[in-house]
C-alpha cells in the first residue's frame, strides 16, 4: 500500500512537535526515521497509525485519507505491550481473525520465528525484557500487515537478538511487500534495513535531508559502503565534530 | 581399642544424624502455618479456660470458653443454630448481590462514559459521605423492619467500595493497553470485554472484598435495630437475657462464617489473577 503525508503538523499544547512533514512512500518501500530524542518521530507515527488525529495537514494510506486507525496497519511499540492475562499464545493471536485452528498455528509458526517455540503457555510476567519484546515482535508480524510501523522496536534487545530480529523483519517484509515505516536512533539498524532514511533535525522536527541506500540486500552490515553512509549522515546530524558540543 | 573407637564414633555420628533429623522435623511443625497461626489463639484460650475455672473472671461477665462451646452445640441441637445462621448469611449474599449489581451498572456508567461520570459521580460522592448507618431510621420507615430494609441497608454499604473500585479500575486501565486493542480495529464493546475488564478486574476484586467485609458489618447493625431471628439477634436476645455466652457465640460464629466468604472470595480471587505479576511471600 502507498502512504503519502502532506504537510502533516502536531501541536500539543502550544509546542510544535512536528512541523511540515511531507512524505510519500511507494508500496513496498521501507522507510526510516531517524534523528535524535525529541524532534517528534514518534509523533509522527502515532499519526500515521490513527492513534493519533490531532494533527493537521494529510495522511492518506492508499488514497484513504480518513484519520480512523485502518486495521490492515501494523505497530510495534517501543515497550512490549503485552496483555498481561493472556497468555504468550493468545497474545500473539489476539489481532488475528478466522478459525481457532489457523490462528493458533500461524501464531506458532510466528513464534518459532522469533525463537521462542515451546514457550506458549507462558504468561507476560514470566518472559525476560527482550523475550517479551519478541512475542511482540510476533504479535505485529503474524497478521501480515500491508503497513507496518516499528517504534524503536529493537532498542530494548541484546545485540544477538536485535540483528536477528532485523533479519526476521526483512524476511517478512520479502514475503508480503509490507510499507514499513522504522523509527530508530540506531543509525546502523537504519542503513541495514532501510530503502531511504529521512534525517529529522530541531524542534519542532523538520526534514533535514532525505537518503537513498541503494546498496543490495542481504546488506554487510558494517560494509564498506554503507559505512561511508553512515559517516555523512553523522555529519549531517553534528555528530561527527565535537564543536557542536561546545557551541 | 581402635576398633573400639571407631565404632563409638559411628554410633556417635548415627546419633548426630539422627538428632539433626529430629530438629529438622521439629522446625518443620513449628514453622507449618497451620500451627505458627494457631499457636496463639491455643494459648490464649487455655489461659482463658483456666481462669474462668479458678473464678478470676466471674461468669456473668466472661463465661469460659467450654461453656461458650456448649452454648453453640446446645443451639445446634435444637435446630436454632442453622436458622440463625442461614437467615444472617441469606442477608448478607441478598444485600451484596443486590449492591454489587447496582454498582457495577453504574460504576461501568461512570467508567466508560464521560457524561455518565458528571451526571451521576457527584451525587454519589455526596451520599458517600453521609454515614451508611444514620440510613436505619429512614429504611425502616420506608419499608418496616422487614427484610427488604435489611437487605437494602447491607446493599448500601456494599455499593459504595464496589463503586469506587469498579470506577477506579476502569479509568485506571493502561492506556497503551487499549492502544493496542485500537490498533487491531477493535471497536468499543470489543474493547471493554477483551481489554478494560480484564485489565480492571484486579480492583473489581478488592472491591468485591471489601464490599464483603462491609456487608457483614452491616448486617450486624440492621440485625441490632430488629430481628426475631439472625446472628445479630442472637446478641440482643444475650444482651437482655443477661448470658454473655450467647453473645459471644454469636461473635464467635460471625467470625467464623465472615471468615470462610471471604477465603472463597480469595480463592476465586487467585483462581482469576493468576497472572498478576506480584510479590510472593
Amino acid at each position: 500500500m502507498s502512504l503519502k503525508l502532506k504537510n502533516v503538523s502536531r501541536t500539543f499544547d502550544g509546542i510544535t512537535a512536528v512541523k511540515n512533514f511531507s512524505i510519500s512512500a511507494e508500496p513496498g518501500e521501507i522507510i526510516g526515521l531517524l534523528g535524535t530524542s525529541g524532534c517528534g518521530k514518534s509523533t509522527l507515527l502515532r499519526a500515521i497509525s490513527g492513534l493519533d488525529n490531532d494533527y493537521d495537514g494529510e495522511i492518506s494510506i492508499n488514497g484513504n485519507t480518513s484519520k480512523e486507525v485502518d486495521d490492515r496497519t501494523g505497530f510495534i511499540f517501543q515497550e512490549p505491550r503485552l496483555l498481561p492475562w493472556l497468555p504468550v499464545l493468545e497474545n500473539v493471536t489476539f489481532g488475528l481473525k478466522g478459525n481457532k485452528e489457523t490462528k493458533v498455528q500461524r501464531a506458532k509458526e510466528f513464534l518459532e520465528n522469533v525463537g521462542l517455540s515451546g514457550k506458549e503457555q507462558l504468561y507476560p510476567r514470566q518472559l525476560s525484557g527482550g523475550m517479551a519484546q519478541r512475542v511482540a515482535i510476533a504479535r505485529a508480524l503474524v497478521t501480515s500487515p500491508e503497513i507496518l510501523l516499528l517504534d524503536e522496536p529493537f532498542s530494548a534487545l541484546d545485540a544477538f537478538t536485535k540483528m536477528q530480529l532485523q533479519d526476521l523483519l526483512l524476511d517478512v517484509w520479502h514475503t508480503y511487500k509490507s510499507t514499513v515505516v522504522l523509527v530508530t536512533h540506531d543509525i546502523d539498524e537504519a542503513l541495514y534495513l532501510c530503502d531511504r532514511i529521512v534525517v529529522l533535525r530541531g524542534q519542532p522536527g523538520q526534514i533535514d535531508t532525505e537518503f537513498v541506500i541503494k546498496e543490495e540486500r542481504p546488506r554487510q552490515r558494517g560494509g564498506q559502503k554503507l559505512a561511508e553512509y553512515k559517516s555523512e549522515i553523522l555529519d549531517r546530524l553534528d555528530l561527527n565534530n565535537t564543536h557542536s558540543y561546545t557551541s | 581399642m581402635a576398633k573400639n573407637q571407631g565404632e563409638l564414633t559411628s554410633v556417635l555420628v548415627g546419633r548426630n544424624a539422627m538428632r539433626k533429623k529430629k530438629a529438622k522435623f521439629k522446625s518443620y511443625i513449628f514453622t507449618h502455618p497451620v500451627i505458627l497461626g494457631s499457636l496463639l489463639p491455643v494459648v490464649l484460650l487455655s489461659l482463658w479456660e483456666i481462669l474462668s475455672r479458678m473464678e478470676v473472671f466471674p461468669s456473668y461477665q466472661l463465661p469460659a470458653p467450654t461453656v461458650i462451646l456448649q452454648t453453640i452445640i446446645e443451639m445446634g441441637q435444637e435446630g436454632t443454630l442453622v436458622t440463625h445462621i442461614g437467615i444472617t448469611t441469606y442477608r448478607v449474599f441478598a444485600g451484596f448481590i443486590l449492591g454489587t449489581v447496582v454498582a457495577v451498572v453504574l460504576g461501568s456508567l461512570v467508567g466508560f462514559y464521560k457524561n455518565a461520570e458528571k451526571l451521576f459521580d457527584p451525587m454519589i460522592q455526596a451520599f458517600r459521605s453521609i454515614p451508611s448507618l444514620a440510613w436505619v431510621p429512614l429504611f425502616i420507615l420506608w419499608m418496616g423492619i422487614g427484610e427488604s430494609s435489611k437487605i437494602t441497608m447491607i446493599a448500601v454499604g456494599v455499593f459504595f467500595p464496589v463503586y469506587l473500585n469498579i470506577v477506579s479500575g476502569i479509568l485506571g486501565v493502561d492506556r497503551k493497553l487499549i492502544e493496542v486493542g485500537k490498533m487491531y480495529g477493535l471497536n468499543t464493546i470489543q474493547l471493554i470485554i477483551r481489554i478494560i475488564l480484564p485489565a480492571s478486574l484486579p480492583s473489581f476484586l478488592v472491591g468485591l472484598r471489601s464490599g464483603l467485609g462491609l456487608g457483614w458489618m452491616f448486617v450486624v447493625a440492621a440485625e441490632l435495630m430488629g430481628a426475631s431471628q439472625g446472628l445479630g439477634y442472637l446478641l440482643v436476645l444475650g444482651q437482655n437475657t443477661l448470658s454473655p455466652e450467647t453473645i459471644i457465640a454469636s461473635i464467635i460464629l460471625f467470625a467464623i462464617i465472615g471468615k470462610i466468604s471471604d477465603w472463597v472470595l480469595k480463592k476465586i480471587e487467585i483462581r482469576s489473577l493468576h497472572w498478576q505479576d506480584r510479590l510472593v511471600k
